[in-house]
């Protein structure tokens, strides 16, 4: 995820602190990783270097956490764009499950247990996800769906492969 | 298998005609668990969860429910257990249509001789905690597919069953209806202790389980083993 973008987007709304900025980052975004306090200063500072963000007013006393920052017109400007700019799908051709399961039928070793076990460990996640989701808040619920649906998209697969199985170890063993 | 177990198969073997549903299918299900039952659609899962519930029974194998062998009782002792001890849950609720959605969720107490307003009471209770209270006087056909699977629900679980067997409960729901029908009948399962069998081709749903069981070419796999 862009952090730059974010910031940008968290200070159009209003204009904070750095630390304010993280801990708003964290609590909306952040789910269970945190920003480091390097991250968050290296991030300012370079939008302060490309005209993005300004310090709005500095409270008396020493150190960055003490600035407080605001966006800039050119900041608006790149929000803006960013956020109308539709992400690119990611096409996920690259499989290291693809790549176990040939690996294992040229190998000689059971395709099917290796794909048995992942989808145990899809499963126990999935699990996980949809106890967070049944306590948690609608932005926990929309996260944890979020992930649910590409975990299940996975299943989909391992299902599907596992239905294949000989019709594949009979292409790699050509 | 586990020592506690509530309801256990043991090597389930059945054929319909020529072909075999089933070859060799063990599961054993402890109280208060909620239990998915997956695989692809002809695995057997179906046949299974009708084997335990004592509706089908194997060619060979035994079920033992509470120690005692289903597979050996007289087709009057197992509908009294399956009228007394388990709720059922299917895809389509099943409810009965001239009837409205309290008179269906009270009709298993009515069936057990459980006097009219007693057993409307505890029904309304039911309809309360699967959150369609509004729909009590409605007939089945009165109300969405995702109320009605929830009225089928409290139908289960309003004789207090210590086993719930729900076939493909929200196969007929939207995901958003779906998931509802399925954090509520797990929940209420886990208040009550009640142990839940359910058979789903749908990831989703299954993650509210305790564990997975996955049926294949009629034999059973538990993930948990192979992990």
């Amino acid at each position: 995820m862009s952090i730059g973008h974010t910031f940008l987007g968290l200070l159009q709304a209003s204009p904070r602190h750095g630390y304010d900025l993280k801990r708003a980052y964290d609590e909306r975004f952040g789910q269970a990783r945190p920003l480091a306090y390097g991250q968050v200063y290296a991030t300012l500072s370079r939008l302060l270097r490309n005209g993005l963000v300004e310090v709005d007013s500095v409270e008396p006393g020493e150190g960055p956490e003490r600035k407080r920052y605001a966006i800039t017109e050119a900041g608006v400007t790149d929000v803006a764009r960013w956020l109308a700019q539709p992400e690119k799908p990611e096409p996920y051709l690259h499989s290291v499950l693809y790549t176990k399961v040939v690996l294992a039928l040229l190998t000689g070793r059971p395709a099917a247990d290796l794909l048995d076990v992942q989808r145990a460990e899809h499963l126990r996640l999935m699990r996980e996800l949809t106890r967070r989701k049944t306590d948690g808040d609608l932005a926990d619920q929309l996260v944890c769906d979020h992930a649910l649906f590409h975990l299940e998209a996975d299943l989909r697969w391992l299902e599907l492969t596992a239905s294949r199985l000989d019709q594949l170890a009979r292409e790699v063993g050509r | 298998m586990s020592a506690d177990a509530l309801l256990v198969a043991e090597d389930l073997h059945r054929r319909f005609g020529p072909t075999p549903a089933l070859a060799g299918a063990s599961l054993a299900v402890a109280a208060g668990e909620v239990v998915a039952v997956m695989g692809p659609s002809g695995s057997g899962k179906s046949t299974l969860l009708h084997c335990l519930a004592g509706i089908v029974p194997p060619d060979t194998g035994r079920v033992r429910y509470r120690g005692a062998d289903l597979t050996a009782m007289s087709d009057t002792e197992r509908s009294a257990l399956r009228r007394r001890e388990f709720g059922f849950v299917f895809q389509f609720g099943q409810l009965v249509p001239e009837l409205t959605c309290l008179e269906n969720v009270a009709l298993p107490l009515r069936l057990e001789r459980v006097a009219r307003r007693a057993a409307e009471r505890r029904a309304r209770e039911w309809l309360d905690r699967l959150e369609v209270a509004d729909v009590a006087g409605k007939r089945p056909g009165e109300v969405s597919g995702g109320q009605g699977q929830r009225v089928a629900v409290a139908r289960a679980l309003v004789t207090g069953p210590r086993v719930v067997f729900a076939d493909e409960p929200t196969g007929a729901l939207d995901s958003l209806n779906g998931e509802r029908v399925m954090r509520l009948l797990a929940g209420a399962a886990r208040e009550t202790g009640a142990a839940v069998l359910l058979v789903t081709h749908e990831t989703r749903v299954a993650a509210y389980s305790d564990r997975e069981v996955v049926v294949r070419d009629g034999r059973t796999r538990s993930l948990e083993q192979v992990a």
